[in-house]
């Protein structure tokens, strides 16, 4: 593991180090800090140098970020007109580092505004084709084994504005904000299932919400007893009511509107319900009309976090490139990135060893010689997808699609440094 | 047949566990499943369960038909789906027949919805949107009625009910692949 942007000296880089030239040259890691850097900032006086020396502020019950990152917020609140609360919210993946999504920054997608449910009323319910029906509140699921993993979790249709036939001016956050990684603890609802009893016709088990809508989804069997949890924290604290407080359903990969919040009914079937969030909604339209239903794993993805729009270059020099990457399908493999917009690639370098159905942080220097160029990142994953380009993508499945759009962004960099969202390929 | 249940946690072995010097007499248990869910009654689960399977199980009694359904349309519904479930400021409800091939597709329960049964479950379960579970079943199948009515799905007099509904013909019914 490198931290390209720790390196402090050049003769202290590492001799495989490889930086992304603007035309996507590799070169040895000796000419890293060669061009662009130490010339040109301005040594801060003196004086800025001195912290204050008055006492600070008091301890707080409940910390909160400094009051300089106001900024940081989730992006693009929208709600369906003449209601609040039936609409979403993206996680301003831009300003963020890290893997780990703030609990308080993590997306939105509501169908009935966030509902404010009492712990110690709440209880889930699991019926339908078991032996015994069995109610569990939340003291009783603290008796249980629970377990802890950190996974993402993306709306299926996150990144779909990539699919407008113009590209619209808009940020990381705007674009792909729907996609969040927590630390997810919880009981296996194998335990859950296990203990009610499953009936040898139950193929199906359909998750209901406690919001006012009851939102609901039907998910296979199968999931449910393999790698499913009722989740009762995010990162390491009670979820936030936004994220189902109570308790939640999450589904490892799966499309986020599965994993039904405020979880309060299981109900085990021979069939799936055909509800409407798996009908009208939720389904991929193909070109020539027809639909694919029950498109449940999130697929091979990147996005470069840093540049992007927003995040303007400064001077020619060096950058760290740096972004996100992730798989419904199981681990990455590989990120590549590229400055001229795909004409070559060099592979990126993961932040530690990457982790089956997380975000991965992924970095890669780049020396910017203050000319135009197209970003891109390029991942694949350990079951040999990679992401396709845009152009492709529609190729394949039409751009009415709406959901599971996973193409390799670009990000277009400008002579003066600013980054704007584009469409290159 | 379900997959057989795989438990994803380590089972604990027994042990006798010392602190402190001090045996414990409460030993560590192999079989780590509680078995702490409480019962639920009959009456309960019948409250709760609002799940309609696309072959009609979970719809309640009563019926109801489009031309009682405009009038619950008129009063609940149209505010927010405009009249005739057409240029409102939410959802369109009907039309777009023939869009799905354009590059303007127009979703709605007559064009793309596969099963009368999901309108149904919907409309019960969440709307209108600021009264969610406000109408009665009569009501239900009436504002269902004329929804499919208004999409030229079934005529005005047709009574929806239990048995009615999950035999309406969806103009979309095979336009979608599901897996298996
Ligand atoms: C206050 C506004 C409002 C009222 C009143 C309202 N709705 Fe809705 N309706 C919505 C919103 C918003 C959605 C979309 C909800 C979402 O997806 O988050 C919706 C969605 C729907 C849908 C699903 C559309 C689709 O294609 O998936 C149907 C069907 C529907 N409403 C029927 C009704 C009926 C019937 C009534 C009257 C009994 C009604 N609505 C009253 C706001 C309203």
């Amino acid at each position: 593991m490198r931290l390209m942007s720790q390196i402090p000296q050049k003769q202290n880089q590492p001799p495989n180090v490889r930086v992304l030239g603007r035309r996507g040259f590799l070169v040895a890691g000796t000419t890293l800090l060669a061009a662009g850097t130490g010339t040109a900032t301005s040594q801060p006086t003196q004086t800025s140098l001195q912290p204050p020396r008055s006492p600070g502020a008091p301890m707080t019950k409940y910390g909160r970020p400094s009051d300089h990152e106001a900024d940081v917020v989730r992006s693009r609140i929208r709600s369906k007109t003449g209601t609040t609360g039936s609409g979403a919210s993206g996680t301003p993946l831009q300003h963020l580092r890290g893997t780990i999504t703030p609990s308080g920054l993590h997306f939105e997608r509501h169908h009935s505004g966030v509902p404010m449910l009492a712990p110690e009323q709440h209880k889930l319910v699991i019926h339908g084709a078991v032996k015994q029906p069995l109610a569990f509140d939340l003291d009783k699921l603290h008796r249980y084994p629970m377990t802890t993993r950190t996974q993402f979790l993306e709306c299926s249709g996150n990144s779909a504005a990539l699919l407008s036939p113009k590209a619209q001016d808009w940020n990381c956050a705007d674009i792909h904000g729907l996609v969040s990684c927590s630390e997810w603890t919880g009981v296996p609802l194998a335990y859950l299932l296990d203990e009610a009893g499953i009936d040898p016709t139950a193929s199906w088990v359909i998750a209901e919400g406690a919001d006012a809508g009851r939102m609901n989804r039907s998910v296979p069997l199968s999931k449910c007893l393999d790698d499913a949890i009722v989740a009762l924290y995010q990162n390491g604290e009670r979820l936030r009511p936004e994220n189902g407080y109570p308790m939640r359903l999450f589904l490892p990969g799966f499309e986020g509107n599965m994993s039904i919040k405020w979880l309060h009914r299981l109900e085990l079937t021979d069939s799936p319900a055909m509800s409407r969030e798996e009908t009208s909604k939720y389904t991929d339209l193909r070109p020539g009309g027809r639909a694919k239903g029950f498109t449940f794993d999130m697929d091979v993805k990147s996005i470069i976090t840093s540049p992007s729009p927003g995040l303007n270059l400064q001077q020619p020099g060096v950058y760290q490139i740096s972004g996100l990457a992730w798989s419904g399908k199981g681990n990455l493999s590989r990120v590549e990135v590229s400055a001229d917009g795909g004409k070559s690639w060099i592979d990126a370098t993961f932040d530690g060893a990457p982790q089956p159905l997380a975000l991965n942080r992924f970095n890669a220097a780049w020396q910017w010689n203050g000319k135009p160029a197209l970003l891109m990142s390029r991942a694949t994953d350990s079951a040999g997808n990679t992401q396709p380009t845009r152009q492709v993508w529609i190729k394949q499945f039409g751009s009415n699609a709406f959901y599971h759009y996973n193409a390799i962004q670009a990000w277009r960099v400008f002579g003066d440094g600013r980054v704007e969202n584009t469409y290159a390929t | 047949m379900p997959p057989k249940v795989k438990l994803t946690l380590p089972q604990f072995t027994h042990a006798i566990v010392y602190a402190g010097g001090l045996l414990i007499s409460n030993p560590v248990i192999a079989d780590n499943e509680p078995r702490l869910g409480d019962p639920v009654t009959a009456t309960e689960l019948s409250r709760l369960s609002i799940t309609v399977l696309p072959d009609g199980r979970g719809l309640p009694d009563g019926s109801g038909n489009a031309l009682d359904g405009a009038q619950i349309y008129q009063t609940h519904c149209i505010a927010c789906h405009g009249a005739d479930g057409q240029n409102g400021i939410n959802d369109r409800l009907s039309g777009g027949v023939g869009t799905l091939v354009s590059t303007k597709p127009i979703r709605t329960i007559g064009s793309y919805w596969p099963y009368a049964t999901s309108l149904f479950d919907y409309v019960r379960r969440a709307m209108p949107y600021n009264a969610p579970g406000s109408l009665n079943n009569n009501e239900l199948y009436a504002v269902t009625a004329y929804l499919l009515y208004t999409n030229k799905i079934i005529g005005d007099t047709d009574e929806m009910n239990a048995t009615s509904l999950p035999a309406v013909a969806m103009p979309n019914r095979n336009g979608f692949d599901w897996p298996e």
